[in-house]
């Protein structure tokens, strides 16, 4: 309940800073977002591009808050994603198998790609307590590196050599009777896979003992460990199934959304995920409504830019700002609590008396 | 005789309760004035108030016969009001006299003029009988040590009342003597001492009057030679206490836990306990006396498993359990109540409830096939709350954090024993907890003890190892010293002991 007053103080506070710096320009706010929402929300075509645009994020989100509930910092999603990507891809360009054998065995490799580039990092923590978030950065650029080998080496496409061949139409997860409900828009069964993906980590987290420990080890290893919950292999899990959530991402990205992989880019939605699950308070729910927000500002660009005087590098800083604010959330729950304390000054007579004691 | 502080009929309320109700506290210049009560009873807050940090209500505060105002810590030290808190504001890395004069840099044009201020430390030093150098790093100073530099702090900055919170809760026997003598050579020097804390003894040694509130309302204040400790007691607690505790004769029967010449190495990676061994029977309470840090976190985290032994061997009711995961060894009978009640003992962000089944998460009913069963979670815990009297705001679904520590202490005793565990290892058990909830904690300790089970304690307060304790290990720099019957010693001895002298002909 709290966290989502938070966030949603958050998004008002970074609309409200993105209004001033259209102010600021000579634009009208007031026009600039009716722009901006027309653009993602106007017909059902756009519906469907913005829900697509937001699926990726809704994986990436997923990765970064799992992993975030195990006290464990995955900022590498965009190499997970990447990895997992390229192994539905190359599943799909060198199996030929029917519809959805081939569907299930791609999203299983991305599974398994996404997973095994999360493994490393969290193998060597447990193991050597290297810190995830350097290694988590460096596998991404060996993601990026292997991309830009792999691809060209043995998925050529074409016309480009900066491309894969590009998937055919029904071994990619797009479906035509969603394409035709949503008019032409570019949705696919990504959405699908990333609602199902919300509710199992939702249930993973909050109704078994999996979760139980997790969020043990998250809160404090070591109570954890004094409990006899085995905080290594906890870590371990814990950046598998982010990763392999973060492959899925880049199986809705690049066989879905896209229907190729291009070489030298590293997917933006990997650190996107970050503002999403912060955004989201690390709950699988809140991610899944902050992807969708996120899913609205992207897809909705564009349109602004394209109607009114605000520039597409402004459009951009809209977004940044909003997910700085996002990101300050932390700011904002002390806020709320400094309100709280000053209009109960300090219910705390036991505050003083309780700190003694405790060390 | 004048005054030099006067705190007069001080109300200070917060929203719903009313922390000091009409508390008077007058402190006598070059006197030791104690101020005694339970947890929760208001002193700190009283204290907050002469210090700066609160804002009475109705009251009036007068400094060496002046009406003043003290709105905050800077206007109290202007005062010569000098404060040494529990936990020392110490930077670790830095020298004894860095950390003193942090805030208050002497400078010699434009640099730091390091010398002038060591030289005027050792003055200082010397003239209260401190005995610090000035040059040591705070990392490689004792705690006594490092609580005189706290002390130094107040005296560099001329303070001429100082209030010392709890201030043997960290020491030694040793370093509450010393401790207490430096208090008598403050205050023959003319400071005066304000004395925090509820250890009785302590007061009858050193103070000279005492204040005592209850529940945030002043109930009188006594001289201490008049008054007996039991009388002090009565007066914090409202009724009588029972300080000696009651216990039968044990009954020691068959061996569960053995400890056969284990080696294990410290957070330094050396040897912090060497060829240590020791048993414990069922139906009788092991003491370990030791001062802190000379191998006891060792002993017990070896036998719980949370660090690797280098030799030796550990039984538990006869089979080996050295190099047993930990799971294992608590479903092997193993019940452990930690030293830190936030770094081992909870997970602070859950609720109770789920603090309550910590260790038994994943077995029916709790759990099955790998899916937590939260009504059975919720029943459990709130028996366990009931049975130890845990006070929390919204019973099983209060968050640990917003508990006080003696609940979340009673919360952790309560949930290793509802396991029934046959070595139960309790580590400062009742560190930092006020007389009853203590004498609460001793009753099911030896209660534990009369069900035919093994209980190890280890505790710093030496008067709690002696009064519960069936037999007493004395270890000194990772080695045992000896063992000793409880019934055939005392404090001198295991003081001695714990010193490092060996005794002859030990048990």
């Amino acid at each position: 309940m709290r966290n989502t007053i938070v966030s949603l103080i958050s998004i008002i506070l970074g609309l409200i800073a993105g209004g001033l710096l259209m102010l600021f320009i000579g634009a009208s706010p007031i026009e600039g977002y009716t722009y901006l929402f027309q653009g993602a929300l106007k017909n059902i075509s756009r519906i469907g591009d913005t829900l697509a645009t937001a699926t990726p994020l809704v994986f990436t989100g997923l990765a970064v808050a799992f992993a975030f509930r195990t006290g464990l910092f995955n900022i590498g999603a965009a190499g997970q994603m990447l990895i997992g990507g390229l192994c539905a891809t190359a599943v799909a360009l060198t199996f030929d198998l029917s519809r959805p054998i081939l569907i299930l065995v791609m999203i299983l490799a991305g599974i398994v790609g996404g997973g095994l580039w999360a493994f490393i990092p969290g193998y060597f923590k447990a193991r050597f307590n290297v810190h995830e978030v350097v290694s988590t950065i460096m596998m991404n650029w060996i993601a990026y590196w292997t991309v830009y080998y792999v691809v060209p080496g043995y998925f050529k496409g074409e016309f480009l050599e900066t491309e894969s061949r590009k998937l055919a139409e029904e071994s990619t997860l797009r479906t035509p009777w969603l394409t035709e409900m949503f008019q032409g828009s570019y949705i696919n069964l990504g959405l699908f896979f990333a609602v199902i993906a919300v509710i199992i980590i939702a249930f993973i987290i909050n109704k078994t003992t999996l979760g139980f420990e997790l969020k043990a080890v998250g809160f404090n290893r070591h109570a954890a460990e004094y409990a006899g919950m085995k905080v290594n292999r906890n870590i371990i899990l814990s950046m598998l199934i982010s990763g392999a959530l973060a492959g899925l991402g880049g199986v809705a990205l690049y066989t879905g959304n896209a229907s190729s992989m291009q070489i030298g880019i590293l997917p933006s939605q990997g650190y996107d995920g970050i503002a999403v699950a912060l955004l989201g308070a690390n709950s699988p729910i809140g991610v899944f409504f902050a992807a969708l927000l996120f899913g609205i500002l992207y897809s909705g660009t564009g349109f602004m830019n394209a109607m009114i005087e605000i520039p597409p590098e402004l459009a951009n800083t809209i977004i940044a700002i909003i997910i700085y604010f996002a990101a300050t959330s932390v700011m904002i729950h002390r806020l709320l609590n400094k309100f709280r304390k000053t209009r109960s000054n300090a219910n705390d007579v036991n505050g003083p008396v309780g700190k003694k004691g405790e060390a | 005789m004048s005054y030099v502080v006067e705190m007069l009929n001080i109300r200070k309320e917060f929203p719903g309760i009313v922390a000091n109700d009409n508390i008077t506290l007058t402190l006598k210049k070059g006197e030791i004035h104690a101020l005694l009560g339970e947890n929760g009873a208001g002193k700190s807050t009283l204290m907050g108030v002469l210090f700066g940090m609160y804002q009475p209500e109705k009251g009036i505060i007068k400094i060496r016969e002046k009406e003043v105002k003290i709105t905050n810590p800077n206007v109290a030290n202007q005062l010569g009001i000098g404060m040494v808190h529990q936990h020392f504001k110490l930077v670790e890395n830095f020298t004894v006299t860095e950390n003193i004069i942090l805030g208050s840099e002497p400078l010699k044009g434009m640099v730091l003029d390091i010398d002038k201020a060591a030289k005027r430390i050792a003055e200082l030093s010397k003239h209260y009988g401190l005995n610090v150098d000035p040059h040591s790093k705070i990392e490689d100073i004792s705690v006594g040590m490092q609580q005189r530099v706290e002390i130094m702090k107040m005296l560099y900055r001329e303070a001429e009342v100082l209030i010392f919170d709890e201030p043997t809760a960290v020491l030694t026997p040793h370093e509450i003597e010393e401790l207490m003598k430096i208090m008598r050579n403050l205050i023959n020097e003319g400071k005066s001492i304000i004395i925090i804390t509820h250890k009785l003894k302590e007061i009858k040694a050193v103070a000279d009057r005492c204040t005592v509130i209850r529940r945030g309302k002043g109930i009188g204040t006594v001289n201490v030679k008049e008054t007996s400790t039991a009388q002090m007691a009565e007066m914090m607690v409202g009724r009588e206490v029972n300080f000696k505790v009651d216990k039968k004769a044990s009954t020691p029967g068959e061996v569960v836990l053995q400890i056969d010449s284990i080696s294990v190495k410290n957070n330094r990676k050396v040897l912090g306990l060497k060829n240590f061994s020791v048993e414990v029977r069922r139906g009788e309470i092991v003491g370990i006396a030791g001062v802190e840090g000379n191998g006891q976190s060792e002993i017990v985290e070896a036998i719980t498993g949370l660090r690797k032994v280098e030799s030796g061997k550990i039984l538990l009711k006869g089979k080996e359990i050295t190099n047993i995961p930990i799971r294992q060894r608590i479903e092997s009978g193993i019940g452990h109540i930690p030293e830190d009640r936030h770094r081992r003992g909870l997970v602070l962000d859950y609720t109770l409830e789920n603090n309550m089944v910590l260790e038994v998460y994943n077995k029916p009913p709790f759990a099955k096939a790998g899916l937590l069963n939260g009504a059975a979670i919720r029943k459990y815990a709130k028996s366990i709350l009931e049975n130890f009297d845990v006070r929390s705001g919204e019973g099983g679904a209060s968050i640990a954090r917003t508990l006080s520590g003696g609940n979340q202490q009673k919360a952790i005793i309560g949930r290793e024993m509802e396991l029934d565990p046959d070595l139960l290892i309790a580590v400062q058990p009742t560190r930092g907890l006020d007389v009853g909830s203590i004498e609460y904690i001793h009753r099911r300790l030896i209660e534990h003890r009369d069900k035919g089970k093994a209980v190890l304690l280890v505790s710093l307060e030496l008067d709690e190892v002696l009064q519960l304790s069936d037999r007493i290990a004395i270890v000194n720099n990772g080695e045992l010293i000896g063992t000793v019957n409880a019934s055939e010693t005392n404090e001198n001895e295991v003081g001695l002991m714990m010193a490092g002298v060996s005794k002859e002909g030990t048990v």
